[in-house]
């Protein structure tokens, strides 16, 4: 269509052409500020001769045509004026400017004299646009007879024969409109498309590329009509849309198909494409091969999707018109046709049909359900997806129901929603599970029967345990921890105040986390154990199990339970954790007055501190653990309970360092003696376990003398000393206020002695702790008289 | 005036999923000076959160704390007040006040900050005054039934200090609040 010559060469004829407008334009005005008619007309045609020109691309020449466009409004307000004063009649001039040399130049002239005759009112308008429309088949060229009839629909547009406009005729002039408009389309798209098949073959690319920016030119006699106000649905059900679709089709041209029916979609209202549906979906396949349809269909979907959110009225539209029923068959009919296209291009389209599903028939569960099932169907045969694209719109349409129904249990009754996530690959497949997880934390909805749970944990098996082929390895430390994290606050979301649901609910989750392996199970299991410790402690509430009846949910069920689960730990392993967790429980059975079971709890917990506990520091924070549960225990008979804490007091005298047995060993003091009137208080035995500690403290001290030379730290002393005075308080009858004088004694001596080191922090706790006696002998009554007689200066 | 926020044994995500979405709105960064936190929040995350919300940060070690790091104990000076905190698993019996205040002299502080039981005190005697924020997300404890969500924050100014406890009691956000001043005998 170009010769060849190259943009600078283009340049080159830009500027000309516009100095040539211009210049012609200059002497036009001279012309017409003179009232010389003939002048006028010379000078106009001349310059619209420049738009004769063959050598500029499409972009070069609408440069060219918007400054002769300019210039000819100024003309047409002189062939006004002139037509006014009478100087020359409208049907004169009309007649005179076709005498022009060159037929372009003389369909500009008619054109503008056309629009001028409309305004008279002379004439119907209708006649002149008709006679305009026809004649302007006078220039075939593609990109001239664009410009030409774009520049006809641009005069026209105010002076339609519309109904309601100064312009309507008689009767059924609306016709006359719509057919004016019409046939300019159909001719431009003509010439539109005839462009493709103009100039050699190798250009075909770049004649695609100048074919687009014209595009809208074509396009905007749609918007044209989709303003006319006549035009009615009924109009355009049986007038305009079956037209323009003629052309679509019959022009047999893919750019110019794909661009018309999105334009349709786009100018029309959305009421209008709801009531043509079974018209508009009927073309697509009549399209040719190579059009992308899917992308139109989409589209449209998409389109009517936001349609149906603007308000509830229009919704009964949608089912009167079988809308969902339509677009499954053309969607399924497109998707059979094309047999090669791209699954990411088939996915799309599901997209899009339920997100309009979502919003059109939120309650219709099977309709969901049915568009997830085509998309199973499309995606079997294939293995797992490995296009990252097609992945992301498999997520976009897993993810769509979930955002919808904010209540997780309405997507797990859609039966093909599990099998779509099949086809995920691993990692996929776990971005998908917590994208469900985090909706249930993030709308606190709870899942309360175990049938949904077991549904739920099928969907993200992924994160629950390890899936064939999946490389677990790859997987950063951070993210993992992350994930399973996730998994352990789901947890908490499975819940049921119903005793036997929710303990069912334990036991399906339970069956699955012990499928996770070592690396998740010390995330997952504490989850559960609290879980079963609160559900233990709601029974407790009730009367527990009454003889005779058979009552599944008992604590003593759901203690196995927990046994078990914390038992899996070991496979980590896991035995601080373990730990902890069986000290958990036995407080827990201590509460529902089961001995044996709390018992057997505490030699669990007792196992792992022997035999699998060897880090000094866990062994110091596991012993005061014990002691701390223990020393809480009210339901142990007298040799289980000596069982114990003999056994407890020997595991802190033996701890390694020994300022740390004294001071296990001075918190065992606690284990013999409970403010309770019922518990223990052993005075003897608290007794003996402070001077054990005492004795550990003076052990230390000259351990530290012969090592460091120096006598270490008094601390100790002093910490005894605040227990002695804890006892002293409690009444009982050994630790006399001697006793108490001598220790505060000891410690004065131990400061004061050569070797000693001043610590600031040990002496402030003596004098804090000299100040607290001081207070105590203020505070009048019993408290008094036994400290009446401690000394602290 | 100083605000401090004083929170602890969360247990996210164990026993917890996550701060009530009330407590969430209420404590926006930029408004507190201090966070003192008990221990047991347990993961990184909810430690990355405390940060955002004030970037002076004090943690104690929980004995569900993932990170080992934390110090079994800590003391800080925040104005003319000295506090101490700790987890409080270590003092036996567990939440007994006299053995707390044992603690309290041995880090020399006017204000003890404690968990582990889960339940909220505000305790003064001659010593100072002994605190427990109890758990900010109401998780789970053996120590205490029926555990409501909570977390104190502490107003300094001077010689006095205000603490305002935040209780969520079925769904709704009681405040309640305590005053104590320091009396210039308290360190001779």
């Amino acid at each position: 269509m170009l010769p060849d010559g190259g943009a600078d060469d283009e340049e080159r004829w830009l500027a000309e052409g516009i100095a040539g407008v211009q210049q012609n334009a200059f002497y036009m005005h001279r012309a017409v500020d003179s009232n010389n008619l003939k002048d006028a007309l010379k000078y106009s045609a001349q310059m619209l001769s420049e738009l004769r020109t063959s050598r500029l691309s499409p972009h070069k020449y609408y440069d060219l045509y918007m400054r002769a466009f300019d210039e000819m409004r100024k003309l047409e307000m002189f062939f006004r004026e002139e037509t006014r004063r009478g100087s020359c009649s409208v049907v004169d001039l009309y007649e005179l400017v076709q005498h022009a040399g060159n037929v372009l130049p003389r369909l500009y002239l008619l054109c503008t004299v056309g629009s001028v005759y409309i305004k008279s009112k002379e004439a119907p308008a209708k006649d002149v646009l008709k006679d305009l429309v026809e004649m302007c088949r006078g220039i075939q060229h593609p990109l001239r007879g664009l410009f030409l009839r774009s520049y006809l629909s641009q005069i026209s547009r105010d002076k339609l024969p519309d109904i309601g406009s100064e312009y309507e005729g008689d009767a059924d002039s609306i016709n006359d409109a719509v057919e004016f408009v019409l046939q300019n389309f159909i001719e431009m798209n003509k010439l539109w498309v005839r462009m493709q098949h103009q100039g050699p073959v190798r250009e075909k690319e770049k004649r695609g590329k100048e074919r687009n920016e014209l595009r809208d030119l074509v396009g905007k006699n749609l918007h044209v009509l989709s303003q006319i106000e006549g035009v009615d649905l009924d109009m355009y059900k049986e007038t305009v849309l079956p037209r323009i679709l003629e052309q679509v089709v019959n022009c047999k041209d893919e750019l110019a198909q794909f661009y018309l029916m999105d334009c349709i979609i786009q100018v029309f209202p959305d009421e209008y494409h709801l009531q043509t549906l079974e018209t508009l979906l009927s073309a697509f396949p009549q399209l040719q091969p190579n059009v992308d349809i899917k992308t139109v269909l989409s589209q449209l979907m998409d389109r009517l999707s936001s349609y149906a959110t603007t308000s509830p009225e229009v919704l009964p539209e949608f089912l009167q018109v079988e809308a969902f029923a339509k677009f499954s068959k053309a969607i399924g009919k497109v998707i059979e046709a094309q047999v090669d296209m791209p699954v990411v291009g088939a996915v799309t389209l599901y997209v899009s049909l339920l997100t309009f599903t979502l919003r059109v028939h939120p309650d219709r569960l099977d309709y969901v359900d049915q568009v997830l099932g085509a998309c199973v169907k499309k995606l079997s045969g294939n293995a797992k997806l490995q296009d990252s694209r097609a992945t992301k719109q498999i997520v976009a349409l897993l993810s769509a129901p979930l955002e919808k129904y904010s209540d997780i249990v309405t997507a797990l009754e859609l039966s093909n929603y599990p099998r779509v996530m099949d086809y995920l690959d691993n990692s996929t497949t776990k971005v998908m599970a917590l994208v469900i997880i985090q909706s249930i934390t993030k709308n606190t909805a709870c899942i309360s029967t175990s049938d949904k749970i077991e549904a739920l944990f099928d969907l993200i098996k992924g994160l629950i345990k390890d899936m064939d082929g999946a490389q677990d390895d790859e997987l950063d430390d951070d993210d993992f921890k992350e994930e399973q994290s996730s998994v352990a606050r789901l947890i908490h979301m499975l819940h049921n105040d119903d005793h036997e649901e929710m303990l069912k609910i334990l036991c399906t989750v339970q069956k699955h986390i012990l499928q996770g392996g070592p690396k998740r199970l010390p995330f997952t299991v504490p989850s559960l154990v609290f879980s079963a410790l609160k559900l233990v402690r709601r029974l407790q509430g009730q009367d527990g199990d009454a003889i005779g009846e058979e009552v599944p949910a008992t604590p003593k069920k759901i203690f196995q339970i927990l046994h078990q689960t914390i038992e899996a730990l070991s496979c980590v392993p896991s035995p601080e954790l373990a730990l902890r967790l069986y000290l958990l429980c036995a407080e827990a059975a201590n509460d529902c007055d089961l001995e044996p079971v709390a018992y057997e709890f505490f030699t669990q917990a007792f196992i792992l501190y022997e035999e699998e506990i060897a880090d000094s520091k866990a062994q110091i924070t596991a012993i005061h653990l014990i002691i701390g549960t223990l020393q809480r225990m009210n339901i142990f008979g007298v040799e289980n309970r000596d069982t114990l804490t003999h056994k407890t007091t020997g595991y802190s005298a033996k701890l390694l360092k020994k300022p740390d047995q004294c001071r296990a060993v001075y918190a065992c003091s606690h284990l013999f003696w409970t403010d309770d009137q019922d518990g223990i208080m052993d005075g003897e035995r608290v007794l003996l376990c402070l001077k054990r500690a005492l004795r550990i403290a003076n052990a230390a001290q000259q351990m530290a003398n012969v090592t460091r030379g120096n006598s270490g730290s008094v601390a100790l002393f002093i910490e005894i000393l605040n227990k002695y005075l804890y006892f002293f308080e409690k009444g009982i009858p050994e630790i006399t206020n001697t006793v108490i004088q001598d220790l505060i004694e000891l410690i004065r001596t131990e400061k004061q002695s050569d070797n000693s080191v001043a610590d600031p922090s040990t002496e402030a706790f003596f004098a804090s702790t000299l100040r607290y006696i001081e207070f105590q002998k203020q505070k009048g009554g019993s408290l008094s008289e036994k400290y009446e007689q401690i000394k602290t200066t | 005036m100083v605000l401090v926020l004083a929170l602890g044994d969360l247990h996210v995500p164990h026993r917890a999923a996550d701060l009530p979405a009330k407590f969430k709105s209420m404590l926006v960064p930029g408004k507190i000076q201090h966070i003192i936190c008990t221990g047991n929040l347990c993961i990184k995350e909810v430690h990355d959160y405390l940060k955002s919300l004030c970037p002076d940060l004090h943690i104690t070690r929980g004995e569900y704390d993932e990170d080992a790091r934390y110090p079994e104990t800590k003391t800080l000076t925040i104005g003319l007040f000295k506090l101490g905190l700790c987890h409080g698993h270590q003092v036996v019996p567990w939440g007994d006040l006299d053995s707390l205040a044992m603690l309290q002299r041995q880090l020399d502080v006017d204000i003890l900050v404690t968990g582990h039981t889960h339940q909220f005190k505000a305790y003064k005697h001659e010593g100072g005054v002994v605190i427990n924020p109890g758990s900010a997300t109401g998780a789970y404890s053996s120590i205490t039934y029926d555990v409501n969500p909570s977390f104190v924050l502490m107003d300094i100014d001077g010689l006095r200090v205000v603490v305002y406890v935040y209780e969520l009691i079925d769904g709704e956000v009681k405040v309640d609040k305590i005053d104590f001043k320091k009396t210039a005998t308290m360190h001779a």
